[in-house]
């Protein structure tokens, strides 16, 4: 009898505790992102242009320097800050200026932001300004895209493809 | 204090004294609510499974067990798996599509994984809710984190090899977490936008799943128990089945299946999370990735310095006496903390052997002192009863003089009980009663079976030992290195003349307490009953 009543009070208890294993291996279900929503991803790397253009020494300059240093050409390391905007149907979503990265500031960027966005038709801006040496944005792009549920669009920065894209 | 009552019997009846008894459990379940509750859990499971496969004894060795239902699925689920990125799903699906064999494995490999998490997680709550975790325990805690780390982070790698949707969510996930460390910078998470992933980064997870974490686990749980002796690797064998048959029933019932097939146009909406493993991705859309590496880091490190929030401070380590010692080694035999050690003689005596103590790992428990065969209450040559290896705070001589004097005092009585108790079982002191005297030492396996003969021989009726409740001895093996001395299958032995009816040795909890005073006051019926007849 104490021995049967055992047996069953053991599989009570396994039976709890192969609940709990199993329930928590796959629930609460977990809404990463709401129905009726999309997911725009600016993400790129790049390094801005370098904050002057190269140069020539002058003389006195080179005259100054040891004999094995005289490279006629001078060109700064450091690099010109990212400037960044994205704008969502001409309402700004993300705006941000990205600092070299390096002791010297000689780095590029990463950048990888994520927008969830309500799916649909939107018309999307963008606009960087990689040089210190220029006033305005010198990139710019802008596109119509139709967003299903769901769906990720990934905005990409590739200068040497021209530019911005989206895929 | 005197007590008004005759005897134990006038005492347990008295109104006074149950009201006291309920006072005194209701404090002392307020006193540390966390333990009380985890005491009566454990009785329940005494009570189903029996002392001897209390899984809650063996939680340690239960997680051992899983682990290694793990690595045999493991194994079989590998042959079988397709590692590239684009026949890694193909082949999960297949798995489970066999549902008599690979399915099983594959749910197997799931499910044992889930449970070593549930049963470690139950391991920490038990080992903090019995406060075994600090002074001499601090390395065993502090060294366990790591390894719930790496079992974690094993459990992310294997999601990330289904390549479903999931995967893909926590593929995301973690390289948005390491590009937020310093190393990264940034560039991780853009392998995993759409066009970017290679076979590359998919062998390198293999790799760490397959390889990189499982050794770097086995090493994390060899440090883990390095300062214990004679660690339980293998689970008592009720229990080993038990756990197999429920797992192969719950993968029977509700195998693994995948998420829908990996596609990084898209974004995962709605996941059934393993929340064993994958409970730090959803914190992601709450908070930034370096601050939920913060979070995360500040979570470990909180539970890894547990041990010194307070610390609890050991008593002086045992000191050894060459003088009193044979370099028998069963003090070395008997040490679960791996304290003790042996070396060639170094006093010149005719002894081949003597034990070394090394202080920082000694926990001051005390049952060396009961293995030494010098530390016979009966050695009659000394004023001062001299053993082999001592407690300083506690010396064997102490307890001898403890003896005679409650002996002493209990000679007019007409019932003799003494009761040999230990801190960390029934506190004795709330025992107070005319004909009981009550001893108590840091822990049961400290009593050298010769005391019992010797307070019998000295005028007690009886002589009771309650210590921790069987096989969850606070020093691990105090109890029943006690047990097995009074069995005769241990040195030192009870002698055999001793009658086995005259003594008692029980394992109790905090929270037994009534049964103590029930076994109490069967003894003294017994006694008297003997008396008159
Ligand atoms: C995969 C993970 C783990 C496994 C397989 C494991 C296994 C074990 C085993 C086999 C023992 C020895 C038990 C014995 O024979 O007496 C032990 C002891 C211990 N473990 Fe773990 N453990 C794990 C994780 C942890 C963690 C995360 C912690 C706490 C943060 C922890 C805390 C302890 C403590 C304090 C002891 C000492 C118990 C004693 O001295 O009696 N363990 N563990």
């Amino acid at each position: 009898m104490k021995t049967g009543l055992r047996y069953i009070l053991q599989t009570i208890n396994y039976s709890i505790f192969m609940l709990i294993v199993w329930y928590f291996s796959v629930a609460p279900a977990y809404t990463h992102l709401d129905v009726c929503q999309s997911v725009v991803v600016l993400a790129f790397g790049h390094a801005g242009q370098s904050v002057s253009k190269c140069r020539k020494r002058t003389p006195e300059e080179l005259a100054a320097l040891p004999p094995n240093m005289r490279n006629p050409m001078i060109c700064p390391r450091e690099r010109s800050p990212i400037e960044v905007e994205l704008l969502l149907d001409d309402k700004l979503l993300f705006t941000e200026i990205f600092n070299p990265q390096g002791v010297s500031g000689d780095w590029g960027v990463d950048v990888y932001r994520r927008f969830n966005v309500p799916s649909g038709k939107h018309n999307l801006k963008m606009r960087l300004k990689d040089s210190v040496r220029v006033k305005d944005f010198n990139y710019i792009y802008e596109v119509d895209v139709d967003l299903k549920a769901a769906q990720l669009l990934t905005i990409d920065f590739q200068p040497e493809k021209g530019g911005f894209s989206v895929r | 204090m005197k007590s008004p009552y005759q005897n134990t019997h006038q005492l347990f009846a008295s109104d006074e004294y149950k009201n006291t008894l309920k006072e005194q459990i209701l404090k002392n379940f307020f006193h540390n609510p966390i333990k009380h509750m985890y005491l009566y859990v454990d009785a329940w499971f005494n009570f189903a499974f029996g002392t001897k496969n209390n899984p809650l004894y063996h939680l340690g060795s239960l997680a051992f067990f899983l682990l290694w239902i793990v690595l045999v699925s493991g194994l079989y689920v590998f042959v079988v798996f397709d590692t590239s990125i684009t026949g890694a799903f193909q082949s999960v699906e297949a798995m489970t599509e066999q549902w008599y064999l690979a399915g099983i494995m594959r749910s197997l490999h799931r499910y044992a994984s889930d449970a070593v998490i549930a049963v470690v997680l139950l391991h920490i709550i038990r080992e903090f809710s019995l406060d075994r975790y600090r002074g001499f325990r601090w390395f065993s805690w502090f060294t366990g984190t790591p390894n719930l780390w790496l079992m974690i982070l094993l459990g992310i790698s294997g999601y990330w090899l289904v390549w479903d949707q999931l995967a893909q969510y926590v593929a995301i996930g973690s390289s948005q977490l390491l590009d937020a460390l310093p190393i990264f910078s940034g560039a991780m998470s853009r392998n995993f936008l759409s066009g970017n992933l290679s076979d590359r980064f998919f062998t390198l997870m293999a790799f760490v799943h397959l390889l990189g974490l499982p050794v770097m686990l086995v090493f994390g749980l060899w440090i883990h128990v390095k300062r214990l002796t004679k660690v339980e690797v293998i689970v008592p064998r009720g229990l080993a089945i038990g756990s197999f048959l429920a797992l192969l029933i719950l993968s029977l019932i509700k195998p693994a299946v995948s998420h829908e097939q990996a596609d990084l146009s898209i974004v995962p909406s709605v996941l059934n999370l393993d929340w064993f493993y994958l409970n730090v991705y959803p914190l992601l859309d709450y908070f930034t990735p370096g601050e939920t590496l913060i979070l995360a880091v500040a979570i470990s490190s909180l539970l890894m310095i547990m041990p010194w929030l307070p610390t609890k401070r050991t008593p002086p380590a045992v000191v050894v006496d060459l003088n009193h010692c044979n370099g028998c080694s069963q003090c070395f035999e008997d040490c679960p903390f791996d304290a003790i050690s042996m070396q060639a003689r170094t006093d010149g005596a005719r002894w081949d052997m003597e034990p070394i103590v090394d202080p920082a790992l000694c926990a001051a428990c005390g049952i060396c002192v009961g293995s030494c065969p010098y530390s016979n209450p009966s050695r009659r040559s000394e004023t001062r009863l001299a053993t082999g290896i001592d407690l300083p705070d506690q010396p064997i001589h102490q307890i001898r003089t403890a003896t005679k004097t409650v002996l002493t005092e209990l000679s007019s009585s007409k019932v003799k009980i003494v009761i040999f108790g230990c801190n960390h079982g029934i506190d004795l002191t709330e025992i107070n009663a005319p004909d009981i005297a009550t001893i108590t030492l840091p822990c049961t396996g400290m009593l050298p079976p010769a005391f019992i003969d010797y307070t019998l021989r000295h005028g007690a009726d009886s002589v009771l030992i309650s210590g921790c409740r069987s096989q969850d001895c606070y020093y691990r093996f105090g109890n029943h290195w006690l047990e097995k001395r009074i069995k005769g299958e241990r040195t030192p032995i009870l002698n055999k003349r001793v009658n086995r009816e005259h003594f008692e040795f029980v394992g109790y909890a905090e929270i037994d307490k009534i049964q103590l005073l029930k076994n109490i006051e069967t003894i003294r019926q017994r006694i008297l009953n003997e008396g008159q007849s």
